[in-house]
């Protein structure tokens, strides 16, 4: 028990003194995250708007595809990654496996089924309300997308945070991919679960405190985005 | 003979226009011309189809069968354009108040100074001057409606369609809404509008259509309508309006 008090002391020196590598760690763990959702945002925004107001056949399929590829398993999703990315699979050439790219994609394949599929939900809701007063106004279906996407703009950073809250937590895909290489592809998730097991618990515990302190962030922002939201009459369900 | 309608302008006619949905003929208008100068409301009671006629006057809903004619032609994009809709529940969208009249003049590609000079007359017209930074959505009932009628004369429409703007509104706001509608008219703005109140009606209409599942059963001035009804149905709803 005093073993892990000491531990307890020296993650929050950790913490507290700035140590270099527990930042750097950090750091690129937010980068990674922060440039997979932003690319997943200008992916799966347009292709939520667009399902949202386009009438297709195969557009339940599609809708019922995206929702399912929400709950897809990560380590399955670094998996794929990985076949893609290695030497002998169609993307090898780009010799991207083990670098933080290769982890900002494997990322991306989690995080954009989230935001296309929020941002479907939510795009449908404001179009069936403004459906009527758009084409009173002359404006088309593709033109009403951007208009869509901008009044829905409260609702739509909830669903960025929510992938954001998905990618920083993951583990299983971004070490199949990232390979958890000191300094270059280490990550919080990979870096507690590696110190964890050789029993460097202090670095891991500092890790967990801040990807602790990252997630509440995180859900206190959600919350408020979707009380505003709701305050704007768009409840997100 | 020449055909005295192909002289109107802004002339809308429905011509055996038919809306059928599970067997049963939710509108059946075989003729109706709005070519009058002033307001045209149209009353009946509920489920008469009052304002499923009013989208299709604006072309928001297509006829089964039939057609609706705007100067003898068939309505198009066009005739859209110049016409402009607001609907029993204000659609704004979340944004200011000067930003949903500036969405609307952006479209008409005015630039940046005119729209600006625009909306400020615009919102004194509406009585919403020292809103225009608030959220549209955060507008009373009242306010919310106004606004909504200050974005659709934006368009500088030709017809105006109001589908029972008033119809949650207290007399005051009832009353700058109407008053909103008369300067349009007077301007020159055909208005095309659903209403349940035969009060508002005979303060505004200058001829009434009264409907009833889904057929037009009298049209004509709306004294004679109000105060000498030709069809039975007529009669009856106004005795009803009257009494309640």
């Amino acid at each position: 028990m005093q073993g892990f008090a000491s531990e307890f002391r020296i993650a929050l020196s950790l913490i507290l003194n700035g140590d270099a590598e527990l930042w750097a760690i950090v750091l690129l763990s937010l980068q990674v995250s922060l440039f997979a959702v932003l690319i997943s945002a200008l992916i799966g925004m347009p292709i939520g708007a667009a399902l949202a107001v386009a009438r297709f056949p195969g557009r339940r399929v599609l809708i019922v595809l995206m929702n399912a590829l929400m709950g897809f398993p990560p380590v399955v999703v670094g998996l794929l990654v990985y076949l893609m990315l290695s030497r002998s699979g169609p993307l090898g050439v780009l010799e991207l496996l083990y670098t933080p790219t290769a982890m900002i994609i494997a990322q991306v394949v989690l995080v954009t089924p989230i935001v296309a599929a929020l941002t479907r939900q939510v795009v449908e809701m404001l179009a069936d309300e403004y459906s009527e007063q758009l084409r009173s106004l002359g404006v088309s279906r593709l033109a009403s997308v951007p208009v869509l996407l901008w009044d829905a703009r409260l609702a739509l950073v909830t669903a960025l945070l929510a992938g954001f809250g998905r990618a920083i937590a993951e583990v299983g895909a971004v070490i199949i991919v990232g390979g958890n290489i000191n300094h270059v592809t280490r990550v919080m998730t990979t870096t507690i679960a590696l110190e964890t097991s050789k029993g460097n618990l202090a670095l891991a515990l500092a890790l967990g405190a801040i990807l602790i302190g990252i997630a509440v962030a995180v859900n206190a922002m959600v919350s408020a985005a979707s009380l505003r939201a709701e305050q704007e009459g768009l409840r997100h369900a | 003979m020449r055909d005295l309608v192909s002289e109107m302008t802004n002339c809308l006619q429905v011509r055996d226009v038919e809306i059928r949905r599970n067997g049963s003929a939710l509108l059946d208008v075989s003729n109706l011309v709005l070519d009058g100068p002033g307001p045209t409301l149209l009353l009946g009671p509920n489920g008469a189809g009052k304002s499923l006629l009013l989208r299709c006057l604006h072309g928001l809903i297509s006829p089964d069968q039939g057609r609706v004619l705007q100067d003898n032609e068939a309505l198009n994009a066009t005739h859209m354009a110049r016409q402009a809709m607001v609907f029993q529940q204000p659609v704004l969208l979340r944004r200011s108040v000067s930003a949903n009249l500036d969405f609307v003049l952006k479209r008409q590609g005015l630039k940046r100074a005119a729209r600006k000079a625009r909306i400020v007359e615009l919102l004194a017209e509406g009585g919403l001057e020292g809103k225009a930074r608030q959220s549209a959505r955060s507008l009373s009932g009242g306010e919310a409606q106004r606004l909504a009628i200050l974005r659709a004369l934006a368009v500088t429409p030709e017809t105006l369609f109001l589908d029972e703007p008033t119809s949650a509104l207290d007399p005051n706001a009832t009353q700058m809404i109407e008053r909103m509608i008369l300067r349009a008219s007077s301007r020159g703005v055909r208005i095309v509008m659903v209403t349940h109140d035969i009060g508002q009606a005979r303060r505004l209409a200058a001829d009434i259509v009264m409907m009833q599942g889904g057929r037009v059963v009298e049209h004509g001035p709306a004294k004679q309508v109000l105060d000498s009804p030709e069809s039975e149905a007529s009669r009856r709803y106004l005795a009803g309006g009257l009494v309640t």
